[in-house]
């Protein structure tokens, strides 16, 4: 392995090298910082910003910004926990959370950051209740994009693992949503099998896998039992 | 002296005061430190006077949801939304964004009053007895109608999440809820 150097995150000392990120500098010292857009075996595109931290005091996304030697770097502090708490109210906000009746309640990746978090006071946001589709139209699948946050993770993994570009992003701004290759879900390539569907790469209840809908019991959900990147932090509000 | 608490369900499935049932023998503890005003509990259908706090179940669907949920604000010190209906309109929010629907409302009350195959309705009208409360456009959170002063999530919240919190409040103890009980399910 090339050279190594070390920066501080939150006071401690991590080892980097050259080309690693913040935020894989970090998972390699056993340092968890939250994310949604992230996850193992995808590229980083830094969308999401759950990961934002202060590198020698400029927020910056850990996913996607190479770590520096000798930088000061900030993560569970006040303030880049405000960012975060206010980054996952919006995306709840954006779209049509009903945790009550999603089958990936328990197992959801926005749901856990919240909890994570300690989101539980009133918002100041509105709930935007978008009027979004939901594709049922494949045997295996289902698209519920009420609960899509855009994080992408679909789109790289069909893209870069399964070679097949089943989703893509379109539209701007408010307006942009991840589509299909196809007029449904029906008229494309993809496969139960694909990557893309599998149930760790749609972080929230979006890709839904038809015929198994509430697998695990209440209480034995993935993050019934710990909080999502292990040791809860960050919990005031 | 004892604080004085008032409850009440809005469109909820009053799931959330079952929900304070589960609290088991520390509804005995609880009765120590609280007298309950208006209240399905005690079946009181008007506040007697002002209340500490104020439990609300349930979001706004209809206009007498409007009117108990402003008597709630005006009365209680302390107004909780309890529960998922109550922070963020829980299920009944879903008539808010029908796919397709031009006029969502309007759509709901047609398959469950008309279109369906499951519905025997010899009228063969949507119900319009003057006695009904209106149904409002869109279902409301307690945040878009009053100022919210606490929430607690959940679906309902587990009795232990509701005690912790009635606990704190009536100490007048800031705290927050641990991990283990924050559910939005």
């Amino acid at each position: 392995m090339a050279e190594t150097f070390t920066f501080s995150l939150d006071g401690g000392k991590i080892s980097a090298h050259p080309g690693q990120s913040i935020m894989e500098a970090a998972d390699a010292a056993g340092v968890y910082i939250p994310r949604l857009c992230d996850t193992e075996g995808l590229k980083p595109q830094g969308s999401c910003r759950v990961c934002v931290v202060k590198m020698n005091g400029r927020t910056v996304a850990a996913c996607t910004q190479p770590a520096k030697a000798d930088s000061v770097v900030e993560s569970e502090t006040p303030e880049i926990l405000g960012y975060r708490r206010d980054l996952v109210r919006m995306l709840f906000h954006e779209g049509n959370h009903l945790c009550p009746i999603c089958e990936a309640s328990g197992r959801c990746e926005l749901q856990a950051m919240a909890y994570r978090l300690g989101i539980t006071q009133s918002t100041k946001y509105p709930y935007l209740q978008p009027v979004r589709p939901v594709d049922a139209s494949h045997p295996d699948i289902v698209l519920d994009t009420n609960r899509c946050i855009l994080c992408g993770r679909c789109i790289r993994a069909s893209r870069d693992i399964d070679g097949k570009n089943v989703f893509e992003y379109v539209g701007r701004g408010i307006h942009k949503k991840v589509g299909v290759n196809g007029d449904n879900l029906a008229d494309t390539n993809v496969s139960i099998d694909d990557r893309a569907i599998h149930l760790d790469i749609c972080p929230v209840g979006c890709i839904i896998q038809k015929g198994r809908g509430f697998f695990t019991p209440i209480g034995k959900r993935q993050f019934d039992l710990a909080p999502i990147g292990g040791e809860e932090k960050g919990h005031e509000e | 002296m004892k604080k004085r608490i008032a409850t009440v369900s809005l469109a909820g499935c009053f799931g959330c005061h079952m929900s304070l049932l589960d609290i088991d023998e520390r509804l005995l503890d609880l009765l120590e430190l609280v007298e309950f005003d208006r209240s399905p509990l005690n079946d009181l259908k008007r506040f007697t006077g002002p209340c500490d706090i104020g439990l609300v179940e349930g979001g706004c669907c209809n206009e007498e949801n409007v009117h108990t949920l402003h008597e709630f604000r005006a009365n209680c010190d302390i107004l909780v939304a309890v529960g998922q209906c109550a922070v963020m309109g829980g299920l009944p929010v879903m008539r808010n964004a029908i796919m397709h629907a031009e006029d969502p409302l309007r759509e709901c009350l047609e398959t469950a009053y008309l279109d369906s195959d499951y519905v025997l309705n010899p009228t063969n009208s949507i119900p319009n007895d003057p006695a009904l409360p209106l149904l409002l456009d869109k279902v409301y959170t307690l945040a878009d109608v009053v100022k919210v002063d606490y929430q607690i999530p959940g679906c309902p919240p587990s009795g232990e999440t509701l005690w912790h919190t009635l606990d704190a409040l009536i100490a007048g103890r800031q705290d927050r809820l641990p991990y283990e009980l924050i559910k939005y399910d």
